[in-house]
């Protein structure tokens, strides 16, 4: 021992540390050691420097935070001593890595200067040996045996792994150089130590290409000489560097392919057929990694090109045919060699000999070579489906493996297998091991079931049985874009009502707790309430149940009571009550007992129904019947062309994105239902357009200013099937078409709006003059909505506005066409109009628009998203403004506008405030 | 590419950690808690592969220790049991029968070794017969500085008495 030494040794801290029974007994003997190091550091201690790094990285590999040892790493590297350097580097490469330095960069500027600093030291450091180094290969007695050799190994090591962008781009030059000083005619003994250097040179080059991609075409030259060598390990990393090189570069993949391609089959040729070699030996194959490395880049260099293709035929038949597959290593080569047959241009012979590999790989008893095969079919299915689907059976039986790692592969695969002629027995299949099934991969399985399903499907009622089998066993992971399908397919299937309904009658009985299902069945209940007592509908495979009145009712009151089941669910059953109301004269009254149960209810959603639906039982007689006739036929094509649309539309939504509760019930972040509930406090203007709201909360209904009062008829309408699946009201013609999207909420609200305000102007002063005195219960006002006389068609005109420039710049102008409707005149219809003043197009072209707190803004999505140049054409989009403090404040808006010009995304921002007074 | 190594033991301790793409130490301390999670609790007849979040991870268990590698989707995961093979023959020739022991005390060593057979997450040597006597040899330029600074705080001692 030292006579100086101070501290622990490395070997007694660790044995101290792993002494401790407890964290906390841990943490104190880290901190009195990193409190000692840090001592040492500030001393700037350099005997016990190298020993205080190590016990850092032991530190560090616990998790505890070593930064202020970053510091020291570079002082050691910087020391002239190999056993410094050594520790230093791998200091350095632990302690340090890219990301924490972007960190550092940004929180603090002060740290930021260090990190440069030690970026410098570093690279200065480096440069520096690679120089001596370089200095000694050209000088003539080539006496290696220095230690120098083995620090340009440790720089070269250290950049490798840890090299950032900037130090890549300095250091390109000099590992360039390094690749190059190989001398093919040095003496044996010296030739194993470069060419330890040169394959690190090579991986640092990988490195370096892949941080900077354009300095790519600097490597090419040196690398076709490492193609040339005998020595494995420069061969292993050349060939490396060769395939990033031809992924980043498609000139440098020409390249290879001329130069080569031939050199390379032979490299292979050689080695498949080398003698037995101790030293590189893997259960008897001669160097396997090799072997792959160089299977890979023929893979590279023959993808796309036949004659390079066929060059490499026979030594890929031999490989093929000749590797022992009875070890790892044989199997690795095998899987490599079968992908490289994959992805050469097309030779029916060698691909019939690897699937025949995969036949066999599949059928063996290994999880790992099972699992490779599977994969390697997803990639073959796509080649010749017909070889795939032969063993069928087989990657069936892997779906039910107790591995999960094969399970995933397998269920993928026989997806990409399903067709319509072995969808039936297939999803059979699925959907018994559904049952068994482990709860982690249920999700899986249901989502694929239901896809397969759905995209597959001979007809309507193999569909919902199908369903109706999953939904029992995997209802809770059933996705909801999954049971709206299903409902739209059912109610698609008119012949179909009875027989699902009843279905659903008896899996909810069983499986009541997988919330899909108790949605879907309340959902047919309340819809088709009638055929399950009457027996209506019935098919020939059914046999007929017995369901009182009461019975159906019994079903939704135990859903609605269920705990596990969440909001949406109760509040569906909520509307299934009110709808059985009017199907169940008989079990009116129990069910209005139900629906009062949940006016005490916490969650404000399902008090709010209760106390509607209460209402419109006890004094609504007259127009509940119409209020909850069934609900028109959903229809498919809007429905799917909704999904596949409603990314985009949603994007284009500005302000308040639309939460949608799938029960009719839509909600505007901007008009909360909130606002629903203290009307009578809010000031006169606002009821009017909460008003709006309210009626359209209520069920969806659209008493639209064509329609007589109380009698709405049903029609298809096409619009969002959220709001549908409880809409009973057709949209308003002053619609025009119905919008097949979210945003058509806003639609809705306006004619609502106007329709009430119509209405309560014609049911008399009286209700008029409560109204506008602010404490009118909203009750009250549906009161006077049934007897109420035909509302007098509104007039269409509003006042006019002439066009305003709302907006211009050198790029752009935006024109809005003001208009409103008497009847409202807290709401103004504003149609934008956007010209592009350039000569380019732009693209992607987003309109957002921004108010203050007194007005309420709805954007519908714009006619388009491309502006073409010159004023040869416009985007419109609508927007409608509600002014709560109409007549004491104007209008003001925030606009900001972005998209592309050129592929470069363009911004424009401005503030709109020469809107008329009045509006 | 492997995007990184892992040496866990079957209590869940870190015993090697190597980073080859850029994580921060956050990600990293929730990457080995999620890896650990999932590997030390598979079963022994199972697969030696896991998929997580779009790579995947090939582990291997020797005596308690699990060697782990994360490579892209589209890597070979036969040759990745290759190489974790290729780190093992090598430890356990360069420490004489290794055991979770040698590589707690000898961690240093582990690095060096692994960083003489993996550079920027690829394969740098094949043959274990080099890859011995690269360590070696460098081991031996250590030691002979040791004792080299040895004989000079002896002298000094001396000197001093």
């Amino acid at each position: 021992m030292n006579p100086f030494s101070s501290g622990t040794r490395l070997r007694d801290m660790i044995r101290a540390i792993r002494a401790c029974k407890t964290a906390a007994e841990e943490r104190a003997v880290v901190r009195k050691e990193c409190a000692s190091i840090r001592a040492a550091v500030s001393d700037n201690d350099q005997d016990y420097r190298h020993r205080n790094l190590a016990k850092l990285m032991f530190i560090h590999m616990l998790g505890y935070p070593t930064h202020f040892g970053q510091m020291e790493c570079l002082k050691l590297i910087a020391a002239p001593g190999f056993p410094e350097k050594r520790i230093g580097y791998l200091g350095l490469m632990l302690l340090l890595d890219e990301r924490q330095e972007v960190l550092m960069l940004v929180t603090n500027s002060l740290k930021h200067n260090m990190v440069d600093y030690l970026r410098c030291l570093v690279l200065s450091t480096c440069k520096k040996e690679f120089l001596i180094i370089e200095k000694l290969l050209s000088s003539s007695d080539r006496d290696l045996n220095h230690t120098n050799q083995y620090i340009v190994g440790l720089a070269l090591c250290a950049l490798g792994n840890i090299c950032s962008a900037e130090m890549a781009r300095d250091l390109a030059p000099e590992v360039e150089r390094l690749l190059q000083f190989r001398d093919p005619n040095v003496r044996k003994k010296h030739c194993t130590n470069i060419s330890a250097y040169t394959a690190q040179a090579a991986l640092c080059s990988i490195r370096i290409v892949k941080k900077v991609p354009d300095l790519a075409e600097n490597f090419v030259n040196p690398v076709v000489s490492l193609l040339k060598e005998k020595h494995h390990g420069v061969l292993l990393t050349g060939i490396q560097l060769c395939i990033d090189l031809c992924k980043l570069s498609e000139e440098a993949l020409e390249y290879f392919r001329k130069k080569c391609t031939e050199g390379l089959v032979k490299v292979l040729k050689d080695v498949v057929n080398s003698p037995y070699a101790p030293e590189y030996d893997v259960g008897g194959i001669a160097d396997p990694f090799l072997h792959i490395r160089l299977l890979r880049l023929l893979r590279v260099l023959g993808h796309g090109d036949a004659d390079a293709s066929d060059c490499m035929n026979d030594i890929l038949a031999q490989v093929a045919t000749k590797t022992e597959s009875n070890k790892n290593a044989g199997n690795a080569i095998l899987y490599e060699c079968v992908e490289t047959i994959m992805s050469i241009e097309d030779n029916s012979g060698l691909r019939v000999l690897a699937i025949n590999i995969l036949g066999r790989f599949l059928s063996n008893r290994d999880n790992n070579i099972r699992y490779v095969a599977l994969n390697m079919l997803m990639k073959a299915v796509s080649v010749d489906d017909q070889a795939v689907q032969r063993h069928r059976v087989t990657i069936l039986e892997c779906v039910k493996d107790s591995d999960a790692s094969i399970r995933k592969r397998a269920l993928e695969l026989v997806y990409l297998l399903v067709n319509e002629s072995n969808v039936q027995p297939l999803t059979k299949e699925l959907i018994d091991y559904l049952q068994v099934s482990d709860q982690d991969f249920k999700e899986d399985l249901t989502a694929k079931i239901c896809s397969i399903v759905e995209k597959l499907s001979p007809d309507k009622i193999w569909y919902i049985d199908q369903m109706l089998k999953v939904l029992p066993q995997a209802g809770n992971y059933v996705k909801d874009e999954v049971w709206h399908a299903l409902i739209v397919v059912i109610t698609n299937a008119s012949n179909l009502h009875g027989y699902t309904v009843r279905s659903l009658y008896k899996a909810i009985q069983t499986s009541g707790d997988q919330e899909t299902l108790v949605r879907v069945a309340v959902w047919c209940i309340g819809e088709y309430g009638d055929m399950l007592v009457n027996n209506i509908g019935m098919l020939n495979v059914e046999e007929p149940i017995t369901v009182t009145e009461n019975d159906a009712v019994d079903v939704i009151q135990i859903a609605i009571k269920r705990h596990t089941l969440d909001l949406t669910t109760r509040a569906m059953c909520l509307i299934a009550l009110l709808k059985l109301s009017s199907r169940f004269p008989s079990c009116s009254q129990r069910i209005k007992d139900i629906i009062t149960q949940s006016k005490g209810s916490l969650l404000l959603e399902l008090q709010q129904r209760s106390i509607e639906f209460d209402s419109i039982i006890e004094k609504h007689q007259n127009i509940r019947s119409a209020l909850v006739e069934r609900m028109p036929v959903l229809d498919e094509a809007t429905y799917s062309g909704r999904r596949a649309g409603s990314m985009r539309a949603t994007v284009s939504t500005s302000h308040g994105t639309a939460l949608n509760l799938p029960n009719g019930v839509a909600k505007t972040a901007a008009a909360p239902l909130v606002d629903l509930l203290d009307l009578g406090a809010e000031e006169p203007a606002a009821p009017s357009s909460s008003g709006g709201n309210f009626l359209q909360d209520l069920l969806d209904v659209d008493t639209s200013s064509s329609s007589q009062s109380g009698t709405t008829q049903p029609q298809k309408s096409g619009t969002d099937v959220l709001l549908d699946l409880l809409s009973i009201g057709s949209p308003s013609p002053q619609n025009g078409s119905s919008a097949p999207d979210i945003l058509s909420i806003s639609k809705d609200n306006r004619t609502s709006v106007s329709a009430l305000d119509s209405l309560s102007s014609a049911i008399g002063p009286s209700v008029q003059a409560s109204f506008t005195a602010g404490d009118a219960p909203m009750m009250d006002l549906l009161a006077g909505f049934g007897p109420s006389p035909p509302a007098p068609p509104p007039k269409d005109n509003g006042p006019a506005y002439p066009p305003m420039v709302a907006f211009e710049s050198s790029s752009l102008r935006i024109m809005f066409n003001l208009s409103k409707q008497p009847v409202s005149p807290q709401v103004t219809h504003i149609e934008a109009i956007f010209t592009n003043k350039s000569s380019d197009v732009y693209t992607d072209f987003i309109f957002q628009a921004a108010v203050p707190k007194f007005l309420q803004l709805h954007l519908e999505p714009a006619s388009g998203n491309t502006l073409p140049g010159s004023g040869n054409g416009s985007i419109t989009q609508k927007l409608q403004v509600t002014n709560t403090q109409h007549g004491k404040k104007s209008i003001v808006m925030r606009i900001r506008i972005s998209y592309k010009l050129k592929g470069k995304d363009m911004l424009e921002e401005g503030q709109i405030s020469n809107f008329p007074r009045d509006l | 590419m492997i995007h990184f190594v892992l040496l866990i033991s079957r209590q869940g301790k870190v015993r090697l950690t190597k980073w080859y793409s850029p994580y921060s130490q956050k990600e990293r301390s929730k990457v080995i808690r999620e890896l650990s999670g999932m590997i030390l609790t598979r079963g022994p007849k199972l697969s030696n592969f896991v998929e997580w979040r779009g790579f995947k991870v090939v582990y291997k268990r020797y005596a308690s220790l699990y060697f782990c590698m994360c490579i892209n989707q589209e890597d070979n995961e036969l040759e990745i049991l290759e190489i974790i093979h290729h780190f093992v023959e090598i430890l356990d020739r360069y420490f004489g029968s290794v055991c979770e022991l040698d590589l707690i005390f000898n961690f240093h060593k582990a690095y060096y070794i692994l960083d003489e057979i993996l550079i920027a997450g690829e394969l740098q040597e094949s043959s274990k017969k080099t890859v011995a006597r690269l360590v070696s040899a460098q081991d031996s330029l250590v030691d002979a500085a040791k004792e080299e600074a040895n004989s000079i705080s002896n002298i000094i001692a001396q000197a001093t008495k």
